[in-house]
């Protein structure tokens, strides 16, 4: 069981420190221009965020109990390759489906 | 047409453009969302408990993380600790956006980044850098489209989740939806040599720290990418130059 004061303890100091995180430099910084240095490393976040955050996800889903997976890893290419030359919900059809056909292959032989 | 009224259009058309650009993500907010008002209640937090942290939070991983913890009696400090690490990629996100939307005023500024989330930021950055010529109106409108969905679903579906008290059947494999939507949006950013090693940097960094504690690989590989990207870029600037 979680106590009361547990959770509205943690919840209300995450709230609070998840705020100040997306506030940061956003809000405290306002106008002021930054660095051109720390620009040109900005430009680079996203590519260096996404990523790094859909690696472990293909590699070792959960689902698999963290094992690679052919159905996953093929997925995920086919995702690439539709990402690069459709777009988004052509994407999410590539990789699911590839998904599904692959699963449905791995549990028939 | 007076100037004043093409503007007010201009920023509603990218309102639209940005809800519009949100809808497939919807595919991961729900099974996402379900699944963490199943869990907050099988942890026994009541409906009032599971949607105020879905309200007050608004970041599905660090919620998740906290749930866990405290379920294993964690002391607070640890508890925050990790769900607060698990944010932490999001202030890059806010120094991203800085130089696009710090001119807005400072209210608009904070219920932007109280709404914050991974779409909102890979969205509009993307629709940003594509469009240069976009004034701050319409990056403002365009940053509240992706919004409107993509934090609707969020409240919507942890209440239905807490609710109904499951989740979407696994073997949908939805959880797949998440890398698979997020390739999606990468992947048209490979435009240029910079981009991509940054992108390989980033990969390759996941791999190699993948068992650093409290999610700082995510961190330590982003850093890693940008100084990568970075330095990629200013290689291909001199070499222009000197050639």
């Amino acid at each position: 069981m979680i106590s009361d004061a547990m959770f509205w303890g943690v919840t209300v100091l995450l709230g609070i420190g998840t705020f100040l995180i997306r506030f940061s430099f956003m809000g405290f910084l306002g106008n002021r221009r930054m660095p051109e240095w720390l620009m040109l490393h900005l430009r680079y976040v996203a590519v260096g965020v996404f990523p790094a955050l859909i690696t472990p996800l293909v590699l070792w889903p959960d689902a698999t109990g963290g094992q690679i997976d052919a159905a996953h890893l093929l997925g995920a290419a086919a995702a690439v390759a539709a990402g690069l030359w459709f777009s988004v919900a052509g994407a999410i059809f590539a990789g699911m489906g590839t998904l599904y056909a692959v699963q449905y292959l791995q549990s028939a032989f | 047409m007076r100037p004043e009224q093409t503007r007010s259009r201009h920023a509603r058309a990218a309102y639209w453009r940005g809800l519009r650009d949100c809808v497939p993500f919807i595919i991961i907010i729900v099974p996402y969302s379900m699944l963490f008002g199943v869990v907050a209640r099988d942890a026994g937090l009541n409906l009032l408990e599971a949607m105020s942290m879905s309200v007050i939070v608004i970041a599905g991983a660090s919620q998740f993380t906290a749930v866990a913890l405290m379920q294993e009696h964690a002391p607070v400090f640890i508890v925050l600790l990790a769900a607060l690490a698990v944010n932490a990629r999001m202030a890059m996100y806010s120094a991203a956006l800085q130089p696009h939307v710090g001119r807005a005023p400072i209210r608009l500024r904070a219920i932007m980044a109280y709404l914050m989330v991974d779409q909102a930021f890979a969205l509009s950055i993307r629709e940003y850098d594509d469009h240069p010529e976009m004034r701050l109106r319409e990056k403002l409108a365009y940053y509240f489209g992706v919004i409107t969905p993509a934090c609707g679903a969020w409240y919507a579906f942890t209440f239905l989740g807490a609710v109904l008290g499951r989740a979407v059947p696994p073997e949908l494999s939805l959880h797949f939806a998440v890398p698979v939507c997020f390739i999606a949006l990468v992947a048209p950013m490979m435009k240029s040599l910079p981009h991509v090693v940054a992108a390989f940097v980033s990969i390759l960094s996941a791999v190699l720290f993948a068992d650093l504690p409290y999610n700082a690989a995510l961190v330590v590989a982003a850093l890693l990418a940008m100084i990568a990207g970075a330095r990629c870029e200013v290689w291909l600037a001199r070499r222009r130059v000197m050639a």
